[in-house]
């Protein structure tokens, strides 16, 4: 399994399809959860990346901060998910003025980030890795990204236009 | 790298044109454009590169700039490039852009008002066109259009359309308009 996914690690990744699997994962430090399918009735954009405060997952979550004008065009909600905890998570979206929730995959740890075909075993982490969400809880389109590569919002865009015609400006 | 796919740079959804700010000879045979952040060290380091490779193709090449701001990490950068606009609405667009990128350190309201004073801009028009944010519809149809067209940092360089995916160093870009310059030549 490990050697295969070495050489095609979206081998396992979650396709357009699949029913988006549940989690209900700690969203703030005082207690508060996220559950995925509380969500259903609206395209949710799930980001998972590999950890806070590094470089590339700093780009590019900025950069969907950003963006969140066109999340709240077509209605849909981004969720940031890595392992770090939620401590981690709160300082590192003080510090970037991220604006969207970040999800702590982190006991077990990336048990969600597995359950989506999105967890590097190797490092620990989570993989760089999008979904679109449709309104009905199944995957609409997936994408793995290299690791070091931060993989922009075209793809997601043009996933959430063609889900639905926008909600209205 | 997922083997998956062969690999196409993204390409410009929103060809150069005549909302752009474009400098160099009209009948270029390449066009380099910039998606830029006015605060973003990387657009400062790559600026006396384009200039130089300006200079070094002055026949061959225009160059054209799009605003790129990432507001939350370079909270200067939406006022730097809505003052860059107003002066462009003044026919001053590239003496500000250039004044900023040498000024990188001091980009507050004051620092750039003080800069439109000295580059000769109406600053009564100025300060009108601040306070309304004349301009940042502008500016977020730059973003739009990079985001679209597969920017996702700064800087990122477009030669005739195509997405420059290596560095920015001189040598590195002499030879991408070159490649591009002998493409169009075909």
């Amino acid at each position: 399994m490990n050697e295969y996914r070495a050489t095609n690690p979206a081998a396992d990744l979650l396709a357009p399809g699949a029913a988006a699997p549940d989690f209900d994962l700690p969203a703030t430090p005082d207690g508060n959860n996220l559950r995925l399918s509380t969500l259903r009735g609206k395209p949710v954009v799930l980001v998972f990346y590999p950890a806070d405060w590094s470089p590339v997952c700093t780009d590019q979550l900025s950069l969907y901060n950003e963006l969140m004008p066109e999340w709240q065009r077509f209605n849909a909600e981004l969720l940031g998910i890595s392992v770090d905890s939620i401590w981690s998570h709160k300082a590192w979206a003080k510090e970037k003025k991220l604006r969207f929730p970040l999800l702590a995959d982190f006991e077990p740890k990336g048990a969600v980030s597995r359950a989506y075909g999105a967890y590097d075993e190797a490092s620990g982490m989570s993989e760089r890795a999008l979904f679109v969400v449709d309104h009905d809880g199944k995957i609409s389109w997936s994408y793995l990204s290299p690791i070091n590569v931060n993989p922009g919002a075209d793809g997601i865009l043009a996933a959430l236009e063609s889900l639905a015609s926008p909600v209205a400006r | 790298m997922s083997p998956r796919q062969s690999y196409h740079a993204p390409r410009l959804t929103l060809p150069a044109g005549a909302r752009d700010h474009i400098r160099g000879p009209i009948d270029a045979r390449v066009t380099l454009l910039e998606y830029g952040d006015y605060e973003c060290p990387f657009c400062g380091a790559a600026y006396p590169v384009v200039k130089q490779l300006e200079e070094l193709m002055p026949t061959d090449l225009r160059f054209a700039f799009r605003h790129f701001p990432i507001t939350t990490l370079h909270p200067h950068a939406e006022l730097a490039a809505e003052a860059a606009e107003v002066a462009g609405s003044q026919r001053r667009f590239w003496q500000m852009h250039d004044w900023i990128y040498e000024h990188q350190d001091t980009l507050e309201p004051g620092d750039l008002r003080r800069a439109a004073g000295t580059l000769g801009l109406d600053l009564g028009q100025y300060d009108a066109d601040v306070e309304s944010h004349r301009f940042a519809p502008h500016i977020r149809e730059d973003f739009i259009s990079g985001v679209r067209s597969g920017v996702n940092g700064t800087p990122t360089f477009f030669i005739n359309g195509v997405r420059h995916d290596g560095d920015y160093e001189l040598e590195t870009l002499v030879d991408a308009v070159r490649t591009a310059l002998l493409a169009g030549a075909r």
